[in-house]
């Protein structure tokens, strides 16, 4: 899939990227006359405004808006600074300063941005320049409130690389070993009547009818009945999800799904009984069932065992992240550092869920039992700890595109509320259903491969293109709640994927350190020793903290990769040569270049 | 090492600044002071009358000189005198020996004194007490009990705030140097402790030379040894004076590893190479780190015995790495990402002016923030007065916020690319400051990732490098030879990929690949209990 020719909609993509790139509030080289413009994007205004930057003080410079991003390039002689910002990433747009406002640049809009960073515009008290400049944001950076389409609905790239064919859940469950003799594919939710939030296509248990299904079904949260998420290839061990049983404050029982639960224990051989990790506080668990949740009893499902694991709900970590942000940005918080960082609990919350993670993938490792895992919904707790378990236990998600499936098939096919927690083009930036739940476990990815440097195929930037993507809405991968209502909006077909874009660029991306280890299973520690802030994400605005790019390691690794390439190249020719003295001349000269892979395959 | 004139000598050639400074060996034999080495460097016209005058102390001793000229200048303080009269000698030889550094050609002269606006010793021994504590874990419960405040804990022990302060006392410094064009003089009672931390610390930052291996172990003969840093009292070998005990070196190592941390490409040693400089500190096989003073030493190890009849001590020096590593061992000493300064320079480095070339002549264009005083102008004495008396005043109101010029030069200098063979300043956000973890860690069984950590991309680097070693082996080997030199370099790291990130250290892998859980659970959230038990959507699920 690597790209062997660009083609000029790719390019010019890339070109956009690497303005992305020097787009930080820092000094940028950048040094092209021209808007970069997406096929798709048009301009809607452009304006004199005045750029309060909170690192280097008011900047004068011209604001262009288009349809898909908000463009500032200064005016002043001394100072280069582009910015570069997706309409996708604003969060919430207020006006500053009144009619009677005298203070220097108090007068303008207020822009807070989802990705961890405001943007302040000062602008002239006359001529409307303020209400038409807030109108016409309000209106792309929203277009849900004003009936328009989402950019990515109107983005024109394209790639030589199609992101949509990478996952193919049939492909992905095959590559697992299923269907198998004990499990099956079913097509029960093919047109999503059992379960609107989940996929199509599930794997279950093979001795349990599509009528079982059904009667399990009814006592799970939102339908979200138990199903297979992986299978370990030697132990056959499984992953399970799902949403909690309805037991309410009666503590109601359902026969079907006690049994269900025990015909998943029974696929293996293992007669231990089945470990269910409700991933919330037991109490809250507890509390649930005062609005018809719960989670399993011992008495009615006697073969399994119950833990909880403590990880808190959505608005903890939607407050978690905000307290980041007030330590981060624009100043970072100088004389208590470390406490701080302790009062954000941002990392304490990443330890729980790796700790969570840990214990599923030891579970199902060490073959002790099968594991099934749910939440409240199961798509938000429950998303983070089988994928992240996932990637503990199986290296093909440490690829690019293994990773790229991950997320396809843990997250967006198992309805991760995406539009609900990012709240893709919608005004209401106070939304109680908005949270960071990706960012955190992308976070989590983070930690992993910064504790595990050589076993991820991909690098710091792959996750944090995703990350800017997530916000971006210029490709339709994380648009809407689930695939029911991806598939209404024919989302696969009239938006471009981010993997298209990840794809078609792949070195880019690329880890050079990277060693391919099959079937090993990386713990973390998840120790708060271990454990610290993305710096490179959450600070990335401030440029003092500007990082070393490119990293100098990876450069240095780098260099010697190609000088070990013309070493070989050479020592080649030198056999050549040599050979050519002792016998006679091939009929046709070898290039070097064929004898390369040979070298090079156990890279 | 600089226990010779001709290695004095050396380094005022290396660092150009013979033209301003000379050796002194006024001090042979320790006839003047035991608290000096036997030779050392001094500003030009000083008098050697002057030395003798208060034994040593109040004299200006030359540390280092920039490439602009200006220099790294240390001094001791002249002992306390309660007389009157001695007050007013003391006071009219230091008028003297100022205006001796005063005059063209030198710099104008900004003084740090840091025994009172700086770091005091015994706040730097309790916070290393605290922080030690943090480490010395028992088992796996009390690992996972302090895990959770964790940082606070840190936080608590100011040993990272110590490094940060550190960190930032070296940039001012180097700002003065380097942007304004002053000598600095670092003023300290025995001119042993934070004197050594910083010139040195400025040294590494500012000199090149001194990031290689060889170069900062003589930085550390220099500064610390012949410095008369007193490690014999400060590491409390003989356990005989707790009160004496303040880790200063080991704050030295630990704000080098930070700039280590932060510019691995910089640096010709490793981390490893200062963790086992650190643990070399307390093996007492060694001459290097036992005395109080060379004078001691020499007294001890009877070189210069006075009573020849004493057996003369013999101890080996810490530098001769292979009395502790075999040559394998050794090569995790080197940093493989170091590359050497390419000898032509291409002008890509970050301003041409750090080369290490004096300017002689008075320079046509004045830096804006540097009133440099003319060379031959005669009445510039008045107006240097003026401007110290204001950097003075100036420092006295230091805060814990950086000087406007620190601050612009800093932020200035991070805005470009860096140079790792030029001038090195370290970031001091809170972020950046980090807890040396291999040497911290290393013994801690819970903190270790099997098969991870810096050490698993270290050693992807040394098999690199060994593969590029032995084809260019080959293809040197290949036009005399048919065969191939099939020999491999020895490789220390086979299998890396399953090394431990405690590697080199402890060596008890966990074979089990069991994964370390914590058992502590949740700390209360405080004011969040609400939102905690809060729902992730009301949504009533009833009677569903």
């Amino acid at each position: 899939m690597a790209s062997a020719s660009i083609s000029k909609y790719n390019s010019h993509s890339l070109e956009n990227e690497s303005i992305k790139m020097v787009s930080q509030d820092g000094v940028s080289q950048d040094l092209s006359e021209n808007v970069p413009q997406l096929p798709g994007e048009t301009l809607i205004t452009d304006k004199e405004v005045i750029y309060i930057c909170p690192f280097n003080g008011p900047i004068k410079g011209r604001v262009y808006i288009t349809n898909y991003r908000l463009y500032l390039r200064s005016l002043e002689t001394d100072s280069s600074l582009i910015l570069d910002v997706p309409l996708g990433v604003i969060s919430r747009i207020e006006k500053m300063g009144g009619a009677t406002s005298r203070g220097e640049n108090s007068y303008g809009l207020d822009i807070t941005c989802k990705d961890l960073r405001n943007l302040r515009f000062a602008l002239k008290q006359e001529g409307h320049s303020r209400r038409d400049m807030f109108e016409i944001l309000t209106r792309y950076a929203f277009p849900l409130a004003h009936s328009l389409p989402l950019f990515a609905f109107l983005n024109e790239e394209k790639f030589n690389v199609d992101g949509w064919s990478v996952y193919n859940p049939l492909a992905e469950y095959r590559r697992q070993g299923l269907p198998d003799r004990h499990w099956r594919i079913t097509f029960i939710n093919k047109c999503y009547e059992l379960c609107d939030t989940y996929p199509a296509l599930l794997v279950v248990p093979y001795r349990t009818s599509d009528d079982d299904l059904r009667r399990v079904a009814v006592f799970r949260s939102r339908n979200r009945i138990p199903v297979l998420s992986w299978i370990h290839p030697e132990n056959k061990m499984v992953i399970m999800r799902c949403s909690q049983p309805l037991v309410g404050m009666s503590g109601k029982r359902n026969k079907d799904d006690e049994k269900y639960l025990d015909v998943i224990r029974e696929t293996n051989k293992q007669l231990s009984k089945l470990t269910i990790y409700d991933a919330r506080p037991s109490v809250n668990a507890v509390a649930n069932k005062a609005t018809g949740g719960g989670y399993e009893s011992d008495d009615a499902y006697q073969n399994a065992e119950l833990s909880f694991l403590d990880i808190h709900n959505i608005h903890v970590m939607r407050e978690s992240l905000k307290k980041v942000k007030d330590i981060v940005y624009p100043n970072i918080e100088e004389s208590h550092w470390l406490s701080s960082l302790e009062s954000t609990h941002w990392l304490e919350h990443i330890k729980l869920v790796l700790t969570g993670a840990i214990q599923v993938a030891d579970k199902v490792s060490s073959g002790k039992s099968s594991v099934l895992v749910h939440c409240s919904d199961g798509w938000d707790r429950t998303a983070q700890l089988t994928s992240l378990a996932m990637l503990m236990l199986d290296s093909f998600y440490r690829t690019i595109e293994g990773f790229e499936i991950l997320v396809q098939k843990e997250w967006i096919s198992f309805g991760h509320k995406f539009a609900s927690r990012i709240g893709h083009g919608d005004k209401n930036h106070a939304d109680a259903d908005r949270s960071p739940i990706f960012l955190q476990f992308i976070d989590c990815v983070w930690q992993m491969s910064k504790q595990f440097p050589t076993a991820f195929e991909f690098n710091e930037r792959f996750l944090i293109t995703i990350l800017d993507h997530l916000y971006s809405c210029r490709f339709g991968t994380f648009l809407f709640n689930c695939e029911s209502a991806r598939e209404k909006q024919k989302v696969t077909e009239r938006t471009v994927s981010v993997w298209s874009l990840i794809n078609s660029n792949k070195d880019k991306f690329k880890n050079p350190f990277y060693t391919k280890e099959i079937n090993r299973v990386l713990y973390p520690v998840a120790s708060m020793r271990h454990l610290e802030l993305w710096v490179n994400y959450y600070i990335r605005w401030n440029p003092r903290i500007k990082q070393q790019q490119p990293n100098p390691v990876e450069q240095r690794y780098m260099e010697l990769l190609a000088l070990r390439d013309d070493y070989i190249k050479k020592l080649e020719e030198l056999q050549l040569a040599n050979s050519a003295k002792l016998s006679d001349p091939p009929a046709s000269p070898s290039s070097p270049s064929q004898m390369m892979p040979h070298v090079q395959t156990h890279f | 090492m600089f226990d010779t004139p001709k290695d004095w000598c050396w380094e005022l050639e290396r660092t150009k600044g013979s033209v301003k400074y000379k050796t002194v060996s006024v001090n042979e034999d320790y006839r003047i002071c035991e608290r000096l080495p036997a030779y050392f460097v001094v500003p030009g016209p000083l008098l050697e009358e002057d030395v003798r005058r208060f034994q040593g102390h109040g004299i200006p001793i030359w540390c280092w000189s920039c490439h602009n000229g200006s220099a790294l200048l240390k001094m001791s303080a002249l002992p306390k005198e309660q007389d009157d009269g001695a007050l007013q000698i003391q006071k009219n030889f230091l008028d003297g020996i100022y205006k001796t550094i005063h005059r063209p050609p030198y710099e104008i002269v900004k003084t740090e004194d840091l025994s009172s606006n700086f770091l005091s010793l015994q706040e730097i021994q309790n916070a290393y007490c605290k922080f030690k504590q943090l480490f010395l874990i028992d088992n796996s419960t009390e690992f996972w009990d302090t895990d959770i405040k964790w940082f606070s804990l840190l936080e608590s022990s100011s040993w990272l705030d110590i490094i940060r302060r550190c960190l930032k006392k070296a940039i001012e410094i180097t700002e003065c140097l380097e942007a304004q064009n002053m000598n600095v003089l670092l003023l300290e009672e025995n001119a042993s402790d934070l004197c050594c931390l910083l010139s040195s610390l400025v040294q590494v930052m500012m000199d090149p030379h001194c990031r290689t291996r060889t170069g900062f172990q003589s930085l550390i003969q220099k500064e610390w040894v012949m410095g008369c840093h007193s490690f014999l009292d400060r590491c409390n070998h003989l356990h005989q004076n707790d009160k004496e005990e303040v880790p200063v070196f080991l704050l030295f190592l630990d704000c080098v590893w930070q700039l280590v941390h932060q510019y691995p490409p910089a640096f010709e040693f490793t981390e490893t190479f200062l963790t086992v400089l650190s643990d070399s500190l307390y093996i007492p096989i060694f001459s290097t780190f036992f005395f109080n003073s060379p004078h001691q030493k020499d007294t001890n190890m009877g070189r210069k015995s006075v009573n020849p009849q004493s057996k003369p001590l013999t101890l080996l020096t810490v530098w001769d790495w292979s009395v502790q590593f075999e040559p394998k061992a050794q090569t995790l000493l080197r940093n493989p990402l170091y590359v050497e300064k390419p000898k032509l320079d291409r002008g890509q480095r970050k301003g041409s002016r750090f080369k290490h070339q004096r300017q002689l002549s008075l320079p046509l264009t004045q830096s804006k923030s540097s009133p440099k005083r003319g060379f031959f102008r005669e009445e510039t004495d008045h107006l240097i007065k003026n401007l110290l008396g204001k950097r003075i005043s100036k420092l006295i109101n230091s805060s814990d916020e950086f000087q406007d010029n620190s601050r612009e030069f800093y932020d200035n200098w991070h805005s470009k690319p860096t140079d790792y063979h030029g001038l090195l300043l370290p970031h001091i956000e809170g972020p950046e400051i980090k807890v040396w973890a291999q040497r911290y860690l290393r013994w801690i069984p819970e903190a270790q990732i099997l098969g991870g950590g810096r050490m698993a991309t270290m050693s992807k680097l040394l098999e690199m490098m060994e593969e590029v070693q032995s084809l260019q082996e080959k293809i040197d080997a290949k036009p005399h030879r048919q065969e191939a030199v099939h020999t491999q370099a020895p490789c220390l790291l086979r299998n890396s990929a399953r090394l431990s990130s405690l590697f080199p250290f402890a060596l008890l892998q966990r074979h089990s690949s069991k994964p370390v859980l914590p058992t502590s659970g949740w700390k209360a959230l405080g004011g969040e209990d609400d939102l905690a038990k809060r729902e992730d959507e009301f949504v009533d699920l009833g009677d569903v």
